[in-house]
């Protein structure tokens, strides 16, 4: 695959997630990883000191799948929307097949509760550190490390970012 | 029931002040007791804490950090020794330390250049004789009276605290007898952070105060191990109560036994057909002898969490009347296995800002800042498990809560409620 498709697959990978998450098709987002895979939320404060706690972390499908369902029948939280920004997108290392990449993100995040209905404020930037292999020509995540400079999470985190 | 205000003597005629079960919601809203609380209460007799002596190795080692809204430093010198600072300049009030966290020799204000030792000494001043004998200070003036203003520090099992206040109790009488045999638990040999985390929720700290002494909402608020039938720890156990500091304990339980208490009184959202796909999430190791869970509350902003093996410090750091940032700090153990040492950083996706078993403390501060700012006459009602302040075998007890308050209100100076006055609970000063 020469370096402008496999772009244009990486693009509409992390195109296709985004929308998922954003159009709160949660039940779909496992999908877009491998079955055993690395999803983690870090705080850059962590990321920077070397230290290992995550704010999330999964390392299978059915892990991920297992926040989705807590999500919809567990956890209590404000009703809210996300946008997802994402820029910079760049390749930086093809190794067996895998392919490492980077892009910066930005999510917006709009509430949906009574005191708040409508109001959006930015609520965690950062930048996502990827490992993408294809599967039966497919392109899924086998690392997603989302690096959250905003460390100072504002109230909670629960849908994945 | 809503008067409040503030007494000369709060323990005037040997009666009770604070009536610890109905508090008026002014404690949260009102902005003039908020400033004195940063007065009267953190730079007050009480001992706050600062950080894990995990956090600061090294001679030169510092970290940034707040006492109530007051910015503060500490450091451990070239000696080995521990000291706080208030994080201000002795000249024109800059902040000093302008890193969370690092190492150096010395601490210089950029503003002017002032030079501080680690321990707060002020080493030197630019210009101290002016330029060509012009300007500069005067003959009499001394470095030594210039110094940064400290904090008394004690450690307590490799815990950091500090306190303005040269007439409060010594650290472990502070402490108490069961809240330090605890910290002896938890705490019975060296530790080493494992990360941070950080989150700021819009409401009075004292909401979440509250929140940390009440095992009530603990399955009911937080329904993941209801959801999944994961139950691990049970609604057996008790809470410790010593003034205004109290420790919850959640003693392991058969699942068969959890369950059937969800069935029973109909909880919401128990589920028999929902399965963890992967209960890796969950693998633990008994760490404690019998309990499973333990949330011990230390006066005014400290909280010490063992959740399984989830082991962490969270500060509660006011940020004005209706916000707080949570720091949680988390730890494990120098000796830790790589497989205890993975089993905590999975469990970590249990608690925390985005904790599967945590996540709707935020969320429960937030409803209640909102919904008790429109009414601050209005007061909560604190009497389950009875009227008492004391130890209870049972979860479904807000002893604790009570403890807290009355504690606060003696220690702020504050009537309310009936047994303040006989006036029906319209409180009056003095």
């Amino acid at each position: 695959m020469d370096t402008t498709e496999l772009r244009a697959q990486i693009e509409d990978l992390i195109d296709a997630y985004v929308d998922c998450l954003d159009s709160d098709r949660l039940e779909e987002w496992p999908d877009f990883f491998t079955e055993r895979c690395i999803y983690k939320v870090i705080p850059y404060e962590n990321a920077t000191l070397g230290m290992p706690i995550p704010l999330m972390y999964g390392d299978s499908r059915g892990m991920l799948r297992d926040r989705i369902v807590a999500h919809r029948n567990a956890n209590f939280f404000a009703p809210h929307l996300y946008r997802h920004l994402v820029s910079h997108i760049r390749i930086v290392g093809r190794e067996n097949g895998a392919i490492s990449t980077r892009a910066n993100y930005a999510v917006f995040r709009t509430m949906l509760d009574p005191s708040d209905y409508g109001r959006s404020e930015l609520f965690s930037v950062g930048v996502y550190q990827d490992v993408i292999v294809f599967e039966d020509g497919k392109p899924r995540f086998k690392e997603k490390i989302v690096v959250v400079d905003t460390s100072q999470v504002p109230t909670l985190l629960v849908t994945p970012l | 029931m809503s008067g409040l205000t503030q007494s000369q003597s709060a323990q005037s005629n040997g009666h009770p002040t604070v009536d610890p079960t109905r508090v008026p919601y002014r404690v949260f809203t009102d902005p003039e007791l908020y400033a004195r609380e940063q007065e009267v209460l953190f730079r007050g007799p009480t001992w706050n804490y600062l950080c894990l002596e995990a956090e600061l190795r090294n001679p030169g080692d510092f970290r940034a950090n707040f006492v109530g809204e007051t910015p503060v430093f500490i450091t451990r010198d070239a000696k080995g020794e521990l000291h706080a600072l208030v994080n201000r300049c002795a000249h024109r009030g800059a902040m000093v330390c302008r890193e969370v966290r690092g190492n150096r020799k010395t601490m210089v204000c950029p503003y002017h250049q002032w030079s501080y030792d680690l321990n707060g000494a002020l080493r030197g001043v630019p210009f101290r004789r002016g330029i060509n004998g012009r300007g500069g200070y005067a003959a009499d003036f001394k470095l030594s009276e210039h110094s940064l203003t400290p904090l008394k520090v004690a450690t307590y099992r490799g815990l950091v605290f500090g306190t303005f206040s040269d007439s409060v109790a010594p650290l472990p009488e502070y402490l108490g007898p069961g809240m330090c045999e605890h910290l002896d638990t938890i705490f019975n040999r060296p530790v080493t952070v494992l990360g941070f985390s950080r989150q700021l929720i819009k409401g009075n700290w004292k909401v979440y105060a509250e929140n940390t002494k009440d095992p009530y909402h603990g399955s009911l608020l937080h329904m993941f191990h209801a959801t999944f039938g994961s139950y691990r720890s049970s609604q057996d156990g008790g809470m410790v109560v010593e003034g205004f500091n109290s420790k919850m304990i959640a003693l392991r339980a058969e699942e068969a036994q959890e369950v059937s208490v969800y069935t029973k009184e109909s909880v919401q959202s128990f589920s028999k057909t929902l399965k963890l796909a992967d209960p890796s999430l969950l693998a633990s190791r008994p760490e404690f002898d019998r309990f499973t869970t333990t949330i011990q509350f230390i006066f005014p902003t400290l909280v010490i969490q063992q959740i399984s093996n989830t082991l962490a410090t969270r500060q509660i750091v006011p940020r004005g009347v209706d916000r707080f940032e949570l720091l949680v700090t988390y730890f494990g153990y120098e000796d830790d296995d790589p497989e205890l040492r993975n089993m905590r950083i999975k469990q970590s996706n249990l608690i925390g800002p985005a904790g599967l078993i945590a996540l709707e403390d935020g969320y429960a501060v937030e409803l209640v800042q909102r919904a008790v700012s429109y009414d601050s006459h209005a007061t909560s009602y604190i009497e389950l498990g009875g009227r008492g302040i004391e130890n209870q075998d049972s979860l479904v007890t807000e002893t604790a809560i009570r403890g807290f308050w009355k504690g606060y209100g003696e220690l702020m100076g504050l009537r309310w409620g009936a047994s303040a006055d006989g006036h029906n609970g319209t409180a009056r000063a003095n």
